[in-house]
């Protein structure tokens, strides 16, 4: 009999300090955060409606304060300057022809995503759909009539496997699908692409009907740059181990991540340009760890964003030329998914 | 099997002192649930807060956080379910040779406890898939035991409701878990290391019920005792006080393990039942996944779908153990998975937002009907020397089948359709059913025959 109160009294022991030190830590750490955001260096900020009259880069902002993770606005002339600041919140975002394609968390009880547009010189919302995962990339056609998104759809139970990715392309007129694009028809050197674990992601647009994309199967361990037809409902390999393609606004080249080398597991990437006529690749050693989809500066300039290795949640927009021995150098500071309007 | 087992090891086994909890007015505790078996559901519910919690954060944590790729992790996760499936085994193996459960399903939950403080000291992509990895293991490894454990503590009669009262606190666990992790996100948006935090204590605090609350149950030495009811049975000295001439000592020792045992010719019926009904069950991920292509309902609340399965099931398990306890566990067992026909035909014919809630009630109800009705049918029917390990063989032979259903049905998915696909398996589901019925019923007439006589 004497045996269990000794052993009660050793649990209230430990639920007491373990209950004691986890409320001590969230208590800490929501202390910290309020401290950390209300202490926060005021980010520079200027006039948005003066920034967007002239050529500038739209992006998200990951400069830590208040403004953490808002939509902001730099000149291209001066990038690294002060930036405008919108009130919309979004995890990538892209601007085309006054349309912007925002996708984004909405945190809450249970987290969803959505997929929202705005006009992009009043920022009033204009459309949204429910985003059926965790926003990875979107894209508009150059005339803002499509978008491309992409969404990790994760496994919503400790039962369940695994990521997918579903990458669709509606219609910003009146928010239509074409559907999910692993749906479509596949060809991969030539052979129908039947693999079950097949995956679709990263969509750019060369014209209102033809875009790439990025296919993989993981079974197989590989990825293909797609060439896809909207009309015809199908997507054409182009070439081996390429993923989130951009196409230049000349449109002679496009450029995506190459796999060259893989680190406890995880792929290390660069990017590479390909000459839309030729096929010839130069891949950019510069670039090394970048996961991104790459926006084009202008015709002979890339962008893409790179986390600060001693800031989480801080991220810096990267500009290199589309040149092998080209140096990578900061083009924004804090800042996330660029998008260049002209 | 006239007494209630649970007793019998706390005040038979000589190794341990008499524990208060379990002595006499056995008659009028026939009918309640053991209190060792509420213990393990309250261990199964704060782990589960501690496992649910983590794995609800961990794909925006991977993205947003660590800035990576989220589909290096599927492919660790996709590795990690196959390997638990054998650990499923080893663990109710080492459970049935050490005699030892709890000892083994300590471990399996201390592996998984530490795992939390993996993630609070070793960020990055290496730190989550070790973690993820060694948390399948734990998680793997305890299942079996546990078990085997709510069986050996529990009125035969009763087990169906043992076992839904348990299953019903463990899904406790699994919806209020997510819900305080994206709690604390809502708060800090980035307190990551916040919830990994309470997450480790939470697994703390079950490690610790489990170590400091639960019997170390000697289930083959208990059995044994039962057998061997006499003093010369037991191989003791005929005198209370005498300490001459022990010839074996007084560690009891049961009938020997063999796997002969574990697939005794009743439970190779189960597991045949089991491997193929799991066969047909393709995975709720697909059903949702049906659901969302027509219905803009499913699509907005996609990640609440799978709380609305858990809501159910959690309300559901312990009504249908009991019903399984009356009617007949293996009849429960097999028809449970008509929920699971009526889920699928919704899904294929049916679009709306009433056809959404019904397919999930009817997946909850599936999950309750099926989860710890397998686990006492194959409790009930193994012999103690091998119980746990006869519980982790159908759990085992149950999710392989269950991921190699889910793969063949992705091929049927994408080479059919959707619709087509999952109407297919419906209706081999409608076949397999009656099939199964046949061949489980000899189970429910013996194992109630058994139970009249016995009380």
């Amino acid at each position: 009999m004497r045996g269990l109160p000794r052993r009660v009294v050793v649990l209230v022991v430990v639920v007491v300090v373990v209950v004691a030190g986890v409320a001590a830590y969230a208590v800490d750490a929501v202390r910290q955060h309020r401290a950390d955001v209300a202490g926060a260096p005021t980010v520079a900020s200027t006039d948005l409606a003066q920034v967007l009259a002239g050529p500038h880069v739209v992006f998200r902002s990951t400069l830590p304060g208040a403004q953490y993770g808002l939509v902001a606005a730099v000149p291209l002339d001066d990038p690294a300057g002060a930036r405008a600041f919108t009130d919309v919140a979004c995890d990538r975002v892209d601007v085309a022809a006054d349309v912007v394609a925002c996708l984004r968390t909405v945190r809450g009880v249970a987290t969803k995503f959505e997929t929202e547009l705005y006009d992009a010189t009043t920022w009033r919302q204009t459309a949204s759909w429910p985003l059926p995962g965790i926003p990875s990339r979107t894209r508009l056609s150059d005339d803002g009539t499509l978008v491309g998104t992409t969404a990790f759809v994760t496994g919503h139970s400790y039962a369940t496997v695994g990521f997918s990715t579903q990458d669709e392309i509606h219609s910003t007129a009146d928010g239509t699908s074409y559907g999910n694009l692993e749906d479509w028809d596949l060809t991969v050197d030539g052979a129908p692409f039947t693999a079950v674990d097949r995956n679709i992601w990263g969509t750019t647009f060369v014209d209102d009907d033809t875009f790439y994309a990025t296919a993989a199967s993981f079974s197989a361990g590989k990825t293909w740059l797609m060439k896809g037809s909207i009309s015809g409902r199908t997507l054409t390999s182009v070439t081996e181990n390429a993923e989130c393609p951009a196409v230049s606004p000349d449109r002679t080249k496009v450029a995506f991540k190459v796999v060259v080398d893989t680190v406890d597991g995880q792929s290390v990437w660069e990017v590479a340009v390909r000459d839309v006529a030729t096929g010839e690749q130069t891949v950019i050693p510069s670039t090394r760890g970048l996961d991104d989809q790459v926006e084009w500066l202008d015709d002979d300039t890339l962008l893409y964003g790179l986390p600060r290795a001693d800031e989480p949640g801080t991220t810096d927009v990267y500009a290199v030329d589309a040149a092998a021995d080209a140096r990578a150098e900061v083009f924004i500071p804090g800042a996330w998914s660029p998008s260049v309007v002209r | 099997m006239a007494l209630e087992t649970r007793d019998l090891p706390a005040a038979a086994v000589p190794a341990r002192p008499a524990r208060p909890t379990g002595t006499g007015r056995g008659a009028a505790r026939a009918t309640r649930v053991s209190s060792t078996v509420v213990t393990l559901g309250v261990v199964s519910l704060l782990t589960d807060i501690s496992s649910e919690a983590v794995a609800a954060v961990l794909p925006l944590y991977i993205t947003t956080a660590l800035g990576l790729t989220t589909l290096a992790y599927g492919f660790v996760d996709g590795l990690m379910q196959g390997a638990t499936a054998i650990v499923r085994v080893a663990g109710g193996w080492a459970a049935d040779r050490g005699d030892h459960p709890k000892w083994v399903a300590a471990a399996g939950y201390g592996l998984s406890m530490v795992t939390r403080a993996l993630l609070f000291f070793a960020p990055g992509f290496a730190g989550v898939t070790t973690a993820v990895a060694l948390d399948r293991v734990g998680k793997g490894v305890r299942t079996a035991p546990r078990d085997a454990m709510i069986t050996a503590s529990s009125n035969p009669r009763n087990l169906g409701r043992a076992f839904g009262v348990h299953r019903t606190l463990d899904t406790v666990g699994a919806a209020l878990g997510p819900l305080l992790a994206f709690v604390v996100l809502w708060l800090l948006p980035d307190g990551y290391s916040t919830v990994f935090v309470i997450s480790f204590g939470a697994a703390v605090l079950g490690f610790a019920v489990l170590v400091l609350l639960v019997p170390d149950m000697r289930p083959r030495g208990a059995a044994w005792l039962l057998k061997h009811r006499t003093r010369v049975e037991r191989g003791l000295p005929k005198c209370k006080g005498c300490t001459c001439d022990l010839p074996g000592g007084l560690e009891a020792t049961g009938r020997p393990f063999s796997w002969r045992l574990v697939v005794a010719p009743q439970m190779r019926r189960v597991l045949l039942a089991a491997g193929l009904l799991a066969l047909l069950t393709v995975g709720d991920g697909f059903v949702y996944l049906s659901l969302q292509a027509r219905d803009g309902f499913a699509t907005e609340w996609f990640p609440l779908l799978y709380v609305g399965t858990n809501a159910v099931y959690m309300t559901l398990a312990t009504p249908v153990g009991r019903l399984a306890d009356r009617l007949g566990r293996a009849k429960v067992f097999v028809w449970g998975h008509a929920a699971l026909f009526g889920a699928y035909a919704l899904a294929g014919l049916v679009s709306g937002t009433a056809s959404t809630f019904a397919a999930l009630a009817l997946l909850g109800t599936f999950y309750a009907a099926t989860d710890g009705v397998l686990a006492a049918l194959a409790g009930r029917i193994a012999a103690p020397s091998v119980r746990a390990s006869a519980i982790g063989t159908a759990q085992t032979v149950q999710a392989v089948a269950r991921m190699g259903s889910s793969a063949l049905f992705g091929v049927l998915w994408y080479s059919m359709g959707r619709q087509p696909a999952i109407l297919a398996v419906a209706a081999v589901l409608a076949v397999a059913l009656p099939v199964c019925w046949v061949l489980v019923r000899p189970i429910d007439r013996s194992t109630s025959a058994e139970d009249e006589v016995a009380v």
